[in-house]
């Protein structure tokens, strides 16, 4: 491979580093695998800069930049872990759980929150005298498929730059200071219901409203995660479907894989709840004197099998049509034109995709 | 997607989502996608403001695109060729064309110019209203990018002459050589989740899988081989086909899998009476949709959630689903139910899972053949994958098309089937909403969306709902030449006076009462973007949605 003219070389914690002029501390550090501790940044958002969790020295200036802004320079020495910045850190992160409740059994992140594990690595606990929070327990969201819990919030911006840079719709936006900032509701009317901004919330405070009818009966319930594809429209999108109890909960993405990298438009993130209906077909049923009756699979496969063989001899098999669906997997498509085809004999077979 | 089948050899997408976004130049066309592929939707909109990409939006409504667009065009529906005709037309006479790709890789090119000819941007002003300079304008601009892409979508292929608004695009694209490299090539958006999948599979009644062709020897003496039977060699009926021969009484029986023919088709009063006609009508589905409400025989079937297999999405891009639910009740696969009526009619089929369905497929269908469960993993392969060491196919037609030289094809202007006259003045054209799904099946029970999209009214511009004297939710009275529905009235700045739209999703005014079943002669593909109607006031009350039963929020 030719070497790029705009390579460079710097140091972080003295070893020694390529790098390209485009990138920051923490991209080349990522790559090399050393780890820097961040909350707000996000590699599909620009940086945010709000969290400042991972600050990093730099030889020659005075004070610790944040590694998620700061563009690389060539030679520069970089220390990601000195006992200046473990106090900064433990500072930042004292202050953040001044506000933020570490209420971790009653969540849904328990055990994969960053937050909470940052906590546990550099020892902080919640303040002794209990949480100090100006911010209400709910507060009314832009739409009702999520739901905000403001007391959670910690300011750190990535929903509001979620919805601005992936969406393009800029909902909203953190609101006031120290310990009194929030996200906010600015522009209700624009929201698509697309759950980005939940989808990258690192701390849940915003929650899918169909987990939180589970609340009552289930709390602290983990959901088991099943990665599969949207049922919706052409792009299939991947998600993981959340399920506690044999109930569909809701879906999370992962922002590094598939067509759409995390983002989903609102069928695919709540139009999932369909499964659960209780209209949903339980039984075969078989017309009998003008109205659809229960039957046993087996009546109702019997009779199918018995008027598709007489119909075939009858008056042949291209008096046999199928539909196939644009909604049903592969193997299900594959196996409906086999039938029509081998079993019944005709290449009627066709579906709703000119429709 | 009879129309790049002819011109490249293959149908789908040329290229992905993710190298899409590098193009320099973005031709949407008929295709809104901020509503109907909301994320790829996003993507667009993000070349546009984060990577500088001009878009050129042509639609006859004012989609959301068109804010972050650099220029768009409103021809009347239906009414596409006569532009992107005049597009080539100024692109050749300003020798932006690509004479390199042209000489290497195609044919048919001296044919394609002398049609050309009079496509001038002045005929295609009068022949459509867009103004010249904006037809110039666009030209010049998919002309002289480095990397230009077109994408489109049902506005293109539903019309009496989809497959030659394909092969237009086509045309555009060869003549400036943007095929087979990143941020390039023609793009249709498949609407339906595997509507890709459904055709890969060969539920189309002119091919097997992988597109092998009914009636081509060898491919009926693999498939007779494989399946160990006789095939008939005759090609099959399509959707509207169908009921047509019901009503003729050659078609006796319909076993339909997982779709809702009594509101998405075209024409939909006639289709109702051709299935009254059947001695049989077996509907497997999920819910007791509107057709299976008329069925002899309904079988539940399992959702998306409920079962292991794959879908293809619009890039061809082969995905695992899985597994995360049982079955409600004594609910089955879709595959499995399937098999068992096949043994019950002496043909055995014992398949013992979605991945040993896959390694049939595979087996005989050559684009699928490299692609195992275990290879597609969490992201996925792209087919073509001919082995299982292949990589599979982000971009098609790097290395030349895959029907060897790509095919230029003169494509002349003709008006939709039904023009507006005296007595029905307006054109009516459909689509879908961000909120629902198809005929909302399964948006129309979950609240959340139910809400957000309510009903489908008629909208129309401020300048018509003037002259017929209505004004937002007005109950009017819209008919066709086949048949007439009730709706609302709201009116929207979107679209340009003489041109009403109403979406499809509903069943309550459905309207594909009103719409045209004339078809694409090649592709089959019913003119719903086009109908001509006339619209009165209505003192009755317009159709209340149905409430279907609606689960969690
Ligand atoms: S749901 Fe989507 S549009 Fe609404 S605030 Fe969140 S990111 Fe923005
Ligand atoms: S989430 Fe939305 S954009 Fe993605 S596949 Fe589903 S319907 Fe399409
Ligand atoms: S991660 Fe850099 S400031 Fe938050």
């Amino acid at each position: 491979m030719l070497m790029e003219k705009n390579k460079m070389d710097i140091f972080i914690n003295g070893k020694e580093i390529k790098v390209s002029e485009d990138e920051t501390i923490l991209s080349a550090a990522r790559r090399e695998k050393i780890h820097i501790p961040t909350l707000c940044y996000m590699e599909k958002l620009l940086p945010i800069g709000s969290c400042r969790l991972c600050v990093v020295e730099v030889e020659g200036c005075e004070k610790p930049v944040a590694a998620c802004k700061t563009p690389v320079v060539p030679e520069m020495k970089v220390s990601t872990d000195t006992q200046r910045l473990r106090d900064m850190r433990r500072e930042i992160l004292s202050f953040i759980l001044m506000t933020h409740p570490l209420e971790c059994d009653q969540c849904e992140l328990k055990g994969v929150c960053t937050l909470e594990l940052l906590a546990k690595e550099y020892g902080v606990e919640a303040p002794a005298s209990g949480v100090t929070s100006p911010r209400p327990r709910t507060a009314e969201f832009s739409t009702p498929a999520i739901i905000y819990k403001p007391y959670r919030c910690i300011a750190c911006g990535r929903c509001v730059s979620a919805c601005q840079e992936v969406v393009g719709r800029a909902v909203l936006a953190l609101k006031g200071e120290g310990i009194g900032a929030a996200m906010e509701v600015v522009n209700a009317d624009k929201c698509i219901s697309c759950g980005e901004c939940l989808s990258v919330c690192p701390v849940a405070a915003l929650a899918d409203a169909g987990m939180n009818e589970l609340d009552h009966s289930d709390k602290g319930k983990r959901p088991k995660k099943t990665q599969t594809v949207c049922t919706y429209c052409g792009v299939g999108c991947t998600f993981d479907l959340n399920v506690v109890d044999g109930k569909a909960v809701g879906v999370t993405t992962n922002h590094n894989i598939g067509t759409n990298k995390g983002s989903l438009c609102v069928k695919g993130r709540f139009g999932y709840r369909f499964v659960n209906s209780p209209d949903r077909l339980t039984t075969p049923l078989i017309r009998k004197n003008g109205k659809l009756v229960e039957a046993t699979w087996d009546e109702a496969l019997d009779l199918v099998a018995k008027k598709l063989t007489s119909i075939k001899k009858d008056s042949g098999p291209d008096s046999i049509t199928g539909l196939t669906s644009a909604k049903c997997t592969n193997e299900d498509n594959y196996v409906f034109q086999k039938f029509m085809r081998a079993v019944i004999g005709t290449n009627n077979v066709d579906h709703c995709a000119r429709l | 997607m009879a129309g790049l089948a002819a011109t490249l050899g293959s149908g789908a997408m040329t290229n992905s989502v993710e190298d899409l976004s590098e193009a320099e130049v973005m031709l949407v066309i008929g295709s809104n996608n901020t509503e109907t592929h909301p994320v790829i939707g996003m993507r667009l909109r993000n070349a546009a403001r984060y990577r500088g990409a001009k878009i050129i939006v042509v639609d006859p409504r004012r989609t959301g695109l068109v804010d972050d667009s650099v220029l768009w065009l409103s021809p009347p529906p239906g009414y596409d060729i006569a532009i992107v005709n005049a597009m080539a037309h100024v692109i050749l006479e300003e020798g932006l064309h690509n004479e390199d790709y042209i000489e290497e890789k195609t044919e048919g090119f001296e044919e394609f110019k002398k049609a050309l000819v009079p496509y001038t941007p002045e005929y295609a002003e009068e022949l459509t209203g867009v103004p010249a300079k904006d037809i110039l304008k666009a030209a010049r601009l998919y002309g002289s990018a480095n990397k230009a892409a077109i994408l489109y979508c049902m506005g293109i292929t539903q019309h009496s002459k989809g497959t030659d608004n394909v092969k237009s695009l086509s045309n555009l694209a060869l003549l400036c050589g943007q095929m087979g490299k990143r941020g390039s090539g023609v793009n249709p958006l498949r609407g339906q989740n595997n509507v890709q999948g459904a055709c890969d599979m060969g539920g189309l009644p002119n091919v097997f899988t992988g597109y092998q062709k009914v009636g081509l020897p060898e491919v009926q003496g693999k498939f007779e081989k494989h399946w160990g039977v006789e095939l008939s060699d005759k090609v099959g009926l399509t959707v509207v086909e169908m009921s047509n021969q019901m009503m003729e009484g050659n078609v006796k029986a319909l076993y339909v899998m997982g779709e809702n023919p009594l509101v998405t088709d075209p024409d939909l009063t006639h289709v109702e009476e051709a299935f009254e006609k059947l001695d049989l009508l077996v509907v497997q589905d999920i819910f007791l949709t509107e057709t299976a409400r008329a069925a002899d025989v309904v079988l539940p079937a399992t959702s998306f959630a409920e079962k292991d297999g794959t879908f293809s999405n619009t890039e061809r891009r082969v995905q695992l689903v899985r597994k995360a639910l049982d079955p409600p009740g004594s609910a089955r696969l879709d595959w499995e139910i399937l098999a068992d009526i096949s043994t019950r009619m002496g043909y055995e089929m014992s398949y013992s899972s979605g991945q040993d369905v896959f390694e049939e497929i595979r087996e005989v269908t050559p684009q699928y053949a490299g692609i195992t469960y275990k290879r597609l993993g969490r992201e996925g392969l792209q087919w073509p994958c001919p082995d299982e060491k292949h990589p599979g196919t982000p971009i098609l037609h790097t290395k030349g098309v895959t029907r060897g030289s790509a095919l230029f094809v003169p494509i002349e202007f003709r008006p939709p089937a039904e023009v507006p006259d005296a007595e029905y003045p307006f054109v009516l054209t459909t689509g879908r909403d961000y909120y629902q799904y198809h005929s909302a099946t399964m948006t129309g029970r979950v609240k959340l969306l139910r809400d957000a999209c309510p009903e489908s009214y008629l909208e129309m511009s401020p300048e018509d709902a003037d002259k017929l004297g209505v004004s937002d939710m007005s109950v009017v009275k819209v008919s066709s030449r086949r048949g007439h529905v009730i709706a609302r009235i709201k009116i929207t700045p979107n679209l340009s006076a003489g041109i009403v739209f109403k979406k499809f999703h509903f069943y309550e005014g459905a309207v594909n009462r009103l719409t045209n079943p004339v078809l694409d002669p090649t592709s089959k593909i019913p003119e719903l973007k086009v109908t001509a109607v006339r619209i009165e006031k209505h003192d009755g009350p317009a159709p209340e949605p149905e409430s279907q039963g609606m689960c969690l929020m």
